[in-house]
C-alpha cells in the first residue's frame, strides 16, 4: 500500500512539474499579495490538508503528527518550550521549582485560567489530568513514557500541584511542554479512553472541538473567552482564526496541487520532490528538522560485522550525507551532525567526527584486517562485510536514500542488502535481532530520547551493554540543573557517536506549505503546527 | 424455486463462515499483533513498557486462547457483533455502517457508468462498418485494463482539478465530488465489459437466425438491438457478479486518491495496523456484497434467457 503510494506521489509530481512547465511558458506571473501592510487581524476560517487520519483526537493520546496538529490547540500545558533555544517558558504555570535530584517537580499555577466550560484550571484538575494519563497506559504512547515511575500528584493548594516520582525523571519538565500532557477538564477525563477519541471534549486551549469525522475532518472553533497564552507566543487572548478545518487527504500530490488550486489553505506532510514546484508556483514553504535522535542506522552489536567498532567507524565516515540531502531529499532537509539533531535541547555539533573521508573508512577496515576479495567486498577470516539493512517505508524517500548510501558503501567495498519490510515486520526484525542495521528515527525535543534509544533497560536500539554510557543516560535523568545537564548530554552524545552505535545521516523535518495569505502559523519545539496566532489576509 | 433459493441461502452462509474463518486465521497466523503495532506508535522510539503492551492486549481479549477467540468472536458476530476496533475502540458495525454510503455510492455509480460506457463501446464497435473505426474501438479496452487506477486517478485529478478546475480534488461531500472517483474506478470495469459484449456479439451475430432475421426483412439495427443484444448479454451479466468484488478492491486505491472516507480507506488502515476485528467486519461484508450479487446475476439470467432455469434439480420426466 505505502509502496504504491510512493510510486503515486513520484507520478503526480511528474505531472505536476509539466503542468507547471506549462503555466510558466504560457508567460503567468504570479505577484504575492503585499504582506508588508497587512497586520494580525480576527477572522478567517482555514484549511489545513493532513496526510494521515488523526485516529484519535484526544490530546492525551493523540500519536502521530497530525494527531498533534489538530489536537495542539485544544488544550494549554503547564509549560511551553522555545523552539529556538530549548528554555522552557510559563504558560498554566508561572513558575516551578524542581528537586535537587529531578524527582519532584512543583508547579505555580496562574490565576484565572479556565477550561472551555468555564471551570478553573487549579491543582486538582492538574493532578486528575496526570492520573488519567497514567491510567491510559499504552493508549498514551507517548504519555506511558513521560510520566514513566509517576508516584503522584500532590495537591498543596489551589495554585500549587507537586508532581512526585520513584525515580529522578529530569525529562518531565520539558514532558509539561508537549500536547500530551495538555490540560483537560476533570469532566472530560470522566469519560473512557475511546470516547475521548472521537470527542466531544472539553480542553484548556484557544481552539474548541466542533467535530471530528474519522478519515475526513477535524473542526475547530475559536474560544472567544480565552484568555491567557503561553509567554511564547505573539499575542495573548483569544486567537485570530474564526475556525480550522483539518481535511484528511492522503496522496501527497493531491494535497500539493489542492494547494496550488486554491481548494487548501495550508499542507502539511509536503514530499520533498514536489517543493520546488510548490515555491515555483508561489507557495511559501515552512519547516523544521525534528529534534530528537536523527533518521539513523543503528547498528546490531551483537553480530560479527557490526560488533566490530572498526566496520562501525567506517561506516560512519564512508557514508556522504551531503550527496544524500542534495540529491534524495531537499533543501529543507540537513545532513546530521551528531546522535542528536540540531533542534533538540542541549544537542552538540560533532560534524568533525561524520566527516565524508572514504579514504580513512578503507584505512581504518585495512588496518582492522576486512580485505578487499575479488568481487570488491571486504572480507575477514572468511566472513563477507555485507551489510543487511531493515527499513520500513513510513518515510516515502526511505529506499531512494538507502540506495545511494549503498553505493556509497560499494565504494569502500562494504556491501549493503537492503530488506523493505512493514511497520510490522520490521518491529519483529527488530525485536528478533536478525539485521545488522536498522534503519530509523526518533523525535522528542528533550536529550533524554538518547536514553530511550541506548539505555539497556529500554529500547537498545543498538543491543549494546555500554557502562560508561549507561551512567551518563542515568546522570542527565537526575540533574536538575540545566547547566549541568547539558554537559553530561554532550558527553553521551559523543560516547555514541565515538563507539559508533549509530550512523546518523540525516535530520527528519516537518515540511509544510502555505498559501500566500496564511500568516504566523509558528512551529513549537516538536516541530508541531502551532495555530494560535495564525491569521489570514 | 424455493428449494433453490433455500439452497443458495445455505450456500451463502456457508461461505460468509469460511471467510470469516480464513480471515481470522491469516490475520491470527500473522507474527506480529495489533497490541505491539500501537505501542511502537508507527516506528517512532515508544517508551511504552512490556507490561502496558500486555495490558492492552488483554484489554482487547488478544491474550486469549486462539480457539476461545474465535469462538468468541465467531458468537458474538452471529449475534450482529463485529467487536470494537483496536484503534480507537469504536465498534466495527458502526465503523462500517460510516463508511459504506460514501463506497456504495461510489461502487454504485462507477458500476452504472462501466456499464453504460461499456456497451456503448461495444455496440458502437459492432454497428460501424468501417473496419479502421472497429479496430479502433476494440483497441481501447485493453488500453482501459491496462493503465493502473491509481494513474489513472492522478491524470484525472490534475486535468480536471487543478488545471480546469472543474470538480474538486478530494472530499465525499456532493455529486461533484463522486464524479473524478466513479470514471476512474468504472473504467478498468467498463473496458471488460466492452471486451466480452463485443465478442459474445459478433458470435452472436455469426448465428444463423440473424441470418434468417436480416433475409425476412428485419433492419440491421432491429437485429443488432432485438435479437443479438438480447443474447450477447449473458457473458456480460456474468462479469458484473464479479466485477462488484473489483470495485470493492478498486475502492481501496480510489478512496486514498480522492481522500473519500469509506470501507476501502478503512481497510487500508486496518491491514496496515492489524487491526483484526474490523479486518474481519470488511470480509464479512465483501462476502455478502458477492452472495448478494451472484444471487441477483443468477436470478437475471432466465429472464433474458428461458433456456437456463434456476431448477437445476427438476426431474426430467414429469409423472
Amino acid at each position: 500500500m505505502t509502496g504504491s503510494r510512493h510510486q503515486a506521489s513520484l507520478l503526480t509530481s511528474a505531472v505536476v512539474l509539466s503542468l507547471t512547465l506549462a503555466a510558466c511558458s504560457s508567460g503567468s506571473s504570479t505577484s504575492p499579495a503585499g504582506g508588508a501592510s497587512a497586520k494580525p487581524h480576527a477572522g478567517g476560517h482555514l484549511t489545513f490538508a493532513l496526510g494521515s487520519d488523526p485516529i484519535c483526537v484526544d490530546p492525551h493520546q493523540a500519536a502521530t503528527n497530525d494527531a498533534v496538529y489538530a489536537a495542539r490547540g485544544l488544550v494549554d500545558s503547564l509549560t511551553d518550550q522555545d523552539s529556538a533555544t530549548g528554555r522552557i517558558a510559563p504558560w498554566l504555570a508561572t513558575s516551578w521549582e524542581v528537586s535537587p535530584d529531578a524527582s519532584a517537580f512543583t508547579f505555580h499555577l496562574r490565576d484565572g485560567a479556565t477550561f472551555s466550560d468555564g471551570t478553573p484550571v487549579d491543582a486538582q484538575s492538574v493532578k486528575a489530568n496526570f492520573d488519567a494519563v497514567v491510567k491510559l497506559g499504552a493508549k498514551s504512547i507517548f504519555g506511558s513514557g513521560y510520566l514513566s515511575g509517576y508516584r503522584s500528584t500532590e495537591v498543596i493548594d489551589a495554585h500549587t500541584a507537586k508532581v512526585t516520582f520513584d525515580h529522578p525523571n529530569a525529562q518531565f519538565l520539558q514532558a509539561t511542554s508537549t500536547t500530551t500532557l495538555g490540560l483537560l477538564a476533570p469532566a472530560s477525563l470522566k469519560r473512557s479512553a475511546e470516547s475521548l477519541c472521537a470527542g466531544p471534549l472539553t480542553g484548556s486551549g484557544p481552539f474548541t472541538l466542533d467535530s471530528y469525522t474519522p478519515g475526513r475532518s477535524v473542526e475547530l472553533s475559536r474560544r472567544a473567552n480565552y484568555t491567557g497564552g503561553s509567554a511564547l507566543w505573539r499575542h495573548t487572548g483569544p486567537a485570530y482564526l474564526d475556525k480550522i478545518t483539518f481535511k484528511v487527504v492522503p496522496e501527497s500530490g493531491v494535497r500539493t496541487g489542492s494547494l496550488e488550486s486554491g481548494q487548501v489553505d495550508a499542507i502539511a506532510g509536503v514530499a520533498p520532490q514536489d517543493e520546488a514546484g510548490l515555491t515555483s508556483q508561489g507557495e511559501k514553504l515552512l519547516s523544521r528538522s525534528n529534534p530528537g535522535v536523527p533518521v539513523a542506522l543503528s547498528v546490531n552489536a551483537g553480530r560479527p560485522q557490526s560488533g566490530d567498532i572498526a566496520v562501525r567507524r567506517a561506516l560512519e565516515v564512508a557514508v556522504d550525507r551531503k550527496e544524500v540531502v542534495d540529491t534524495v531529499l531537499s533543501s529543507s532537509y540537513h545532513p546530521a551532525t551528531s546522535s542528536l539533531s540540531s533542534t533538540t535541547d542541549d544537542y552538540q555539533d560533532n560534524a568533525k567526527l561524520l566527516a565524508y573521508d572514504p579514504a580513512a573508512a578503507g584505512r581504518i577496515l585495512d588496518a582492522a584486517g576486512w580485505r578487499a576479495g575479488p568481487d570488491g567486498t571486504r572480507a575477514k577470516n572468511g566472513v563477507k562485510l555485507d551489510l543487511k539493512v531493515i527499513l520500513a517505508p513510513n518515510f516515502g524517500p526511505n529506499q531512494s536514500v538507502l540506495e545511494l548510501i549503498q553505493q556509497q558503501l560499494k565504494k569502500v567495498g562494504i556491501g549493503v542488502t537492503l530488506k523493505v519490510l512493514t511497520i510490522a515486520d520490521y518491529q519483529l526484525a527488530q525485536k528478533s535481532g536478525d539485521y545488522d542495521l536498522a534503519w530509523g528515527n526518533g523525535t522528542r525535543a528533550d536529550p533524554d530520547i538518547l536514553r530511550t534509544a541506548f539505555s539497556s533497560k529500554l529500547l537498545n536500539l543498538s543491543r549494546i551493554q555500554d557502562p560508561r554510557l549507561e551512567s551518563l543516560l542515568d546522570a542527565q535523568a537526575s540533574a536538575a540543573d540545566p547547566a549541568k545537564r547539558a554537559g553530561i548530554v554532550a558527553t553521551a552524545q559523543r560516547r555514541v557517536l565515538e563507539q559508533a552505535y549509530q550512523i546518523p545521516v540525516f535530520e527528519m523535518t516537518s515540511v509544510f506549505a502555505l498559501s500566500t495569505k496564511v500568516h504566523d502559523i509558528t512551529l513549537g519545539s516538536s516541530s508541531q503546527a502551532q495555530f494560535h496566532d495564525a491569521w489570514l489576509s | 424455486m424455493r428449494t433453490y433459493l433455500l439452497r443458495r441461502l445455505l450456500q451463502a452462509v456457508f461461505v460468509l463462515w469460511a471467510a470469516y474463518t480464513v480471515s481470522f486465521g491469516v490475520l491470527y497466523l500473522l507474527p506480529s499483533d495489533p497490541a505491539t503495532i500501537m505501542a511502537a506508535g508507527g516506528g517512532d522510539a515508544s517508551t511504552v513498557t512490556q507490561e502496558q503492551t500486555d495490558a492492552l492486549r488483554h484489554s482487547y481479549g488478544l491474550d486469549q486462547p486462539v480457539a476461545q477467540q474465535y469462538g468468541t468472536r465467531l458468537l458474538d458476530a452471529v449475534h450482529g457483533d463485529l467487536g470494537r476496533s483496536v484503534q480507537n475502540g469504536v465498534p466495527v458495525t458502526h465503523l462500517l455502517s460510516r463508511a459504506l454510503p460514501t463506497t456504495v455510492q461510489l461502487a454504485a455509480s462507477a458500476m452504472l457508468l462501466a456499464l453504460v460506457l461499456g456497451s456503448a463501446l461495444a455496440l458502437a464497435a459492432s454497428w460501424t462498418r468501417r473496419g479502421w473505426l472497429r479496430q479502433l474501438l476494440l483497441s481501447l479496452p485493453s488500453l482501459g485494463v491496462s493503465a493502473p487506477t491509481f494513474w489513472v486517478g492522478l491524470v484525472l485529478v490534475q486535468l480536471f482539478s487543478f488545471h480546469w478546475r472543474v470538480f474538486p480534488a478530494f472530499g465525499d461531500e456532493g455529486f461533484a465530488a463522486l464524479v473524478l472517483p466513479s470514471v476512474t474506478l468504472a473504467l478498468p470495469g467498463a473496458a471488460l465489459i466492452a471486451q466480452v459484449l463485443a465478442k459474445s456479439l459478433r458470435t452472436a451475430l455469426a448465428e444463423p437466425y440473424v441470418q434468417t432475421a436480416l433475409a425476412k426483412g428485419a433492419s440491421r439495427r432491429r437485429v443488432l438491438f432485438g435479437h443479438a443484444v438480447r443474447n450477447a448479454s449473458i457473458p456480460p451479466l456474468t462479469l458484473i457478479g464479479i466485477m462488484a468484488g473489483n470495485v470493492l478492491a478498486g475502492a481501496v486505491v480510489v478512496e486514498t486518491v480522492f481522500a473519500r472516507a469509506g470501507v476501502g480507506r478503512e481497510t487500508a488502515a486496518a491491514v496496515t495496523a492489524q487491526d483484526i476485528p474490523v479486518v474481519q467486519g470488511v470480509v464479512i461484508l465483501g462476502a455478502v456484497t458477492f452472495v448478494l450479487t451472484t444471487l441477483a446475476v443468477d436470478l437475471i439470467h432466465p429472464l433474458l434467457d428461458p433456456r437456463i432455469t434456476t431448477t437445476t434439480t427438476r426431474p426430467a420426466v414429469r409423472a
